[in-house]
């Protein structure tokens, strides 16, 4: 049952591995802290001469103390727009306000006045999604200027853009998933409908605006010559409008009439699973870093990482003899129970069977599942195409797609081609995806999509009777590869929004149980399988 | 002995009583006024009777009342405590005709030394040393100047009609006498068309020691003396016994004198013979003089107890019930060395004024002998004296026992109300105090020095913020960040001004808090906390009162943002009570036009009437408090109208 670590924390190959992650990990932190501070330092001194609260501590002071906060998207927009929207230009995550989980999307007004880029649509709409998904009330700090105009044509007209914010808002709202807006400074145009559609609306005095047009677009458009505060300032609009529906002092002010509003919910966690005495696992999760190899051609077992995750390292394997290159079991995080599925090798029609059982079992049992994510994809050749990989790929990929219970995916290595479907990819919607810094993700390999890439262009010279050095064919090569490293770099992955956030892996553990708990605020309904190609 | 008896008082003596009466196993009745039906001496009774409201010329003093409980409930006999009724001859006799036992002195003894005068008289009578001087009628100068002589330099002159240092001189040596004699003679002709004066003796460096004696009605035996001398206002702040620096044939002597005064007067009881001794020179057999007799037990009696192992209560109920003197002089002895401080819910940068509030929170260290009335819960009400204990330690000298009170103070916790307890603090710590260098002027001329408020460090507020945000409890997910821990804050306020701290929580066991310019570390070690590099000290918060146990206890209060309500008026306009009283005069009238200055209440606390003022010229929009009111600290009295500076925007 208790799984028993072959690793010796004082090796030179222990100490090598953590040294090359910490690298790694530390090119993240660089981006992260960087994003952290939003527009720069000047931007940021202006925000509060102004008396506004840098966002960061908007998001702190709504909190409960010592709140834990699980940020999503910490390096959104890393290396987007120039550098010019530090992540995003919006903070979201999920915290605790009275004790309530609840999801937070803050407006960064030092980065380009909070305006929206297209990644700041997404990444607020993927906030809004999470909260959905878990049932999650949602409290937006809002200081924006509305979409970012040059980007227009990415922010405004499609289904996923500006609009499907106030759609979800209207969506969730109507499935008693609470909204509510504090307006701390500007809330223009499209942006008026953040405070407009929700639940409950705080403005702070002489320093929130909520309007349509602003003063200059009245100008133009009517002549009207008006102030902001007499256009849409926190009095117009608690004493004339009734768009909101209280008036705080300042900031501060206005975050702890935010905090009795949560307070006022009156909702309760439904009860979903069975908890246990939470346990620190017997391995310390610190140890990841050395237990991993640094390559993620070097294969390992996936088992010393679970051992460093899980409740007094307790596994009980499934299936352990059958299909082993894909471990399944349960065990415990902090108390919440859970069924693993993590990867030991390419994925085999045994383990894809295994795996699409064991979704069957976690599913009847409302037990969520962790997929800890490292795979180089399904085995191929004859022999495996002839068995019918795909037709028990496929089992799994429907289980997986179709269960209702919460899936929580950490990508811990390489994430290629179909096994990424399998293993609950962000397409298969789990409810949160985090990523670890040494992860990689692409339809295949670098080197092997350079060589299917050159093998094709090799059969066309040939055809042709042309020459093909292997100069000219590494030469050729070289672009793809490095396309995919580039592209395949969590930073880049994350930058778009692939995941929900690279994490350090030392601290996976919390991560998994927050984004557990998180996930239990909504009820587990019943799971309805699809056809299973049997 | 007695089956039950009946406490007339209330707080800690009423509990100091009850206690002994129960270990001899003698039924309790306490009494209680409206404002004490929950408190300690409630609790601990065998039966308790309510005896009217919370003013105590309602209750407590009401003897019609106290005899009628007492037949009531079959109490034998009733103890007085001190204050009150205790030293009210007509009591006395209300008790005795009612064919009850009052634990005191008789009627009689208690009027004998009612009336100051002619209990000198009978002192000098009973061969009681009093301070010499001439106070004749004959008013030549040569006779007053021989007078002088006679009772010895320094002396003063006093005016006969005088008061209130009219028409008095302090002469130092011969030389100066009939210039000071002039002019004292103008000065008192003017002020009082009586130009006659007498003359004193001037005791330069006076000291309070009072000599505890208990008679059976017949003879009386003393139990040593104790040192007062550390006054303030005449109000005792700390007292000891022994007297410092007191010699076997001092003691002896005024002893000695302290039995005639009681036999005099054929006391029975507790009581106490208070001198004031000249200390310029040490201490003489010939340097002490009678002051006064206070007919009752001391409320500094447990230092007397704590060196000579005797248990006056006992010994008053033993020789109330008709017992004889329990131990005759020569069995009684001094033991080590005693102090008592006197703890009390007091504003002292406010000039000591009384406070009121519940007490969250009060703890005392286990070497400690708390005399205490109150528990944490309780409310120190406007009604009665604010004493929350007696701080009374014991040690085989008097370093050692200084030493004890000393870490007796420093370990007092008291929450939910200010308290005396820094000043105690001082004084336990002061040089002069500290070598049994001691007069009644000691307080007055150190008194800057000793009211110095505790300083808060960075280290306590960040303490404080801790409380305040509920940091102190943390669990396995707390400060929880991917990257960077989020930095929050709390608005706490202190010494009189509002402080911003500021703190990032990067782990259950690690917070770094900005208070001001300065970092703070609090760091969570085997279950304790370090910050800012020292062990944290208790903390308890209350409401929004936080207090936090160093430095006598450092008192914050949290500022509740949702207070600060969005275009309500800021309160510039009201006039509140600086602290509990009784309102005394309301001269504000609604719509009355009032200058800057103007009076617009009186408000009576501690004896002292205090105006209060318009702060700016205006219009009385409200008058909230009526003549006769009993107020709380912070009550509105009067509201002027606004002052019409922001039309509607």
């Amino acid at each position: 049952m208790k799984l028993s670590s072959q690793i010796l924390t004082s090796s030179e190959t222990f100490k090598a591995n953590e040294a090359a992650h910490l690298q790694a990990l530390d090119q993240v932190s660089a981006a992260a802290e960087a994003a952290a501070l939003g527009g720069g330092e000047k931007s940021r001194a202006r925000h509060e001469s102004r008396g506004k609260m840098l966002p960061r501590e908007r998001v702190a002071n709504l909190l409960d103390p010592g709140s834990p906060f699980l940020e999503i998207g910490a390096t959104a927009a890393h290396g987007l727009y120039d550098g010019a929207a530090p992540c995003a230009g919006v903070i979201a995550g999920i915290g605790r306000v009275q004790g309530h989980e609840v999801m937070v999307v803050c407006n960064d007004a030092t980065v380009k006045g909070g305006t929206y880029y297209p990644m700041t649509v997404k990444k607020h709409l993927r906030a809004q999604e999470i909260a959905e998904a878990n049932n999650l009330p949602c409290v937006y700090l809002v200081d924006s200027g509305g979409a970012n105009l040059p980007n227009q044509d990415e922010v405004f007209p499609d289904r996923d853009h500006f609009g499907a914010i106030f759609y979800n808002q209207a969506r969730m709202s109507s499935k008693g998933i609470p909204q509510i807006a504090v307006v701390m400074g500007s809330c223009t145009a499209g942006g008026a409908y953040v405070p407009a559609m929700s639940d409950v609306t705080i403005i702070v005095k002489e320093q929130g605006t909520i309007f349509l047009a602003g003063p200059p677009l009245v100008k133009a458009a009517t002549g009207e010559i008006v102030s902001a505060e007499d256009l849409g300032g926190g009095d117009v609009h608690t004493r004339l409008s009734g768009v909101a529906d209280y008036l705080a002092e300042d900031d501060a002010h206005a975050l702890a009439l935010a905090r009795r509003a949560v307070g006022q919910l009156n909702r309760a966690k439904p009860t979903t699973v069975q908890w246990e005495t939470p346990e620190e696992p017997a391995y310390d999760p610190s140890e990841i870093l050395g237990a991993v190899p640094a390559d993620l051609r070097t294969p390992y077992d996936i088992r010393e990482v679970i051992a460093r995750l899980v409740d007094g390292s307790r596994f009980d394997e499934f299936k352990s003899r059958f299909g082993e290159t894909l471990v399944c079991g349960f065990a415990h995080v902090k108390g919440c129970p859970i069924g693993v599925i993590a990867n030991n090798g390419v994925l085999f029609s045994e383990a894809a069977q295994k795996g699409a059982h064991f979704v069957e079992l976690c599913s009847q049992r409302n037990i969520p599942l962790v997929f800890l994510q490292n795979i180089t994809g399904f085995m191929v050749g004859r022999k495996y195409e002839n068995e019918g990989i795909a037709r028990h790929g496929a089992k799994m990929v429907t289980a997986v797609a179709t269960t209702n219970v919460p899936k929580i995916t950490m990508l811990v290595g390489g994430s290629f081609g179909a096994g990424n479907y399998g293993m609950a990819g962000r397409a298969y919607r789990p409810r949160f995806l985090w990523t670890w810094p040494n992860s990689r993700i692409s339809v295949m390999g670098g080197p092997q999509a350079a060589g299917v890439l050159a093998t094709v262009k090799r059969d066309a010279m040939e055809r042709a009777g042309q020459e093909w050095s292997a100069e000219e064919e590494a030469a050729f090569k070289q672009p793809t590869i490095d396309m995919f490293e580039e592209q395949s770099h969590p930073l880049y992955a994350s930058a778009r929004l692939w995941d929900d956030g690279i994490i350090d892996p030392r601290k996976s553990r919390d991560v998994l149980f927050l984004s557990l708990s998180a996930s239990l605020n909504a009820p587990i309904e019943p799971t309805k399988f699809g056809v299973f190609r049997m | 002995m007695f089956d039950t008896i009946l406490i007339a008082n209330r707080g800690e003596i009423a509990c100091r009583v009850m206690e002994t009466a129960r270990a001899m196993g003698v039924r309790c009745v306490a009494v209680y006024s409206d404002a004490d039906a929950g408190a300690k001496h409630v609790e601990m009774a065998d039966v308790a009777v309510h005896i009217g409201g919370s003013a105590p010329a309602q209750s407590y003093l009401k003897g019609d009342v106290l005899i009628q409980a007492a037949l009531d409930t079959g109490a034998q006999a009733i103890h007085p405590g001190y204050g009150f009724l205790s030293e009210n001859p007509d009591f006395v006799e209300a008790v005795e005709n009612a064919g009850l036992t009052f634990i005191g002195p008789s009627a009689k003894a208690i009027r004998a030394m009612g009336l100051k005068d002619a209990a000198k008289a009978l002192m000098v009578k009973a061969g009681v040393p009093v301070v010499p001087g001439y106070h004749g009628s004959d008013q030549d100068d040569g006779l007053l100047a021989k007078e002088a002589e006679a009772i010895g330099y320094p002396v003063l002159i006093k005016a006969v009609a005088g008061g209130g240092g009219k028409g008095m001189r302090l002469v130092e040596k011969p030389d100066d006498f009939f210039a000071a004699l002039k002019s004292a003679r103008s000065e008192a002709k003017t002020a009082f068309g009586n130009a006659d004066v007498l003359v004193e003796k001037f005791v330069s460096k006076p000291r309070h020691i009072e000599v505890q004696v208990f008679g059976d009605g017949k003879t009386a035996v003393h139990l040593f003396e104790r040192d007062c001398s550390l006054q303030r206002r005449h109000q005792k702040v700390i007292e000891e016994a022994p007297a410092p620096g007191m010699t076997e044939e001092m003691r002896t002597a005024m002893g000695a004198a302290a039995v005639r005064a009681a036999e005099a007067i054929g006391y029975a009881g507790a009581g106490t013979v208070e001198f004031i001794v000249d200390g310029s020179e040490g201490l003489s057999p010939d340097g002490f003089f009678f002051m006064e007799m206070n007919t009752r037990l001391q409320v500094e009696h447990p230092v007397t107890e704590m060196i000579t192992g005797v248990d006056l209560v006992e010994w008053q109920l033993r020789v109330a019930a008709g017992e004889a003197l329990p131990a005759a002089q020569e069995d009684l002895s001094i033991n080590g060395h005693a102090f008592e401080a006197r703890l009390y819910a007091e504003d002292v940068p406010k000039g000591f004024l009384p406070a009121t509030g519940t007490l969250t929170h009060l703890a005392f260290t286990p070497q400690t002998r708390a005399d205490s009335g109150v528990r944490a819960g309780d409310t120190i009400s406007p009604f009665y004296d604010p004493m929350i204990a007696k701080v009374v330690v014991h040690g085989p000298t008097r370093d050692v026992a200084l030493a004890k009170l000393r870490a007796a103070l420093a370990g007092c916790q008291v929450g939910g109300t200010v308290t005396n307890l820094a000043f105690l603090g001082a004084l336990a710590g002061h040089d002069g105090f500290g070598q049994g260098d001691v007069d009644t002027g000691l307080i007055a001329r150190d008194i800057d020095a000793l009211t110095v408020a505790p300083e808060v460090a960075p280290r306590h507020a960040a303490l404080a913020g801790m409380a305040a945000l509920g940091l102190l409890e943390t669990a396995a997910e707390t400060g929880f960040h991917l990257w960077r821990p989020l930095r929050r804050q709390v608005l706490l306020r202190w010494d009189d001004g509002e402080h911003l701290l500021k703190v990032r929580v990067s782990s259950p066991d690690k917070q770094i808090w900005s208070v001001g310019d300065d970092d703070v570390t609090a760091e969570q070690r085997a279950g304790r906390w370090i910050v800012g590099g020292q062990i944290a000290a208790d903390v308890t918060r209350a409401g929004d009162a936080i207090t936090v146990f160093e430095g006598y206890g450092l008192t914050f209060e949290v500022v509740d943002l949702l207070d600060r309500a969005a275009g309500a008026q800021g309160d510039g306009n009201l006039i509140e009570a600086p602290m509990p009283g009784l309102v005394r005069a309301v001269d504000a009238k609604v719509g009355q036009v009032v200058a800057k200055g103007d009076r617009l209440a009186v408000l009576e606390a501690m004896k002292m009437e205090h105006s209060l003022l318009a702060a700016r010229d205006g219009t009385v929009a409200e008058v909230l408090a009526a003549e006769g009111d009993q107020v709380e600290a912070g009550a509105a009295l009067v509201r002027l109208e606004a002052e019409e500076t922001e039309a509607a925007a």
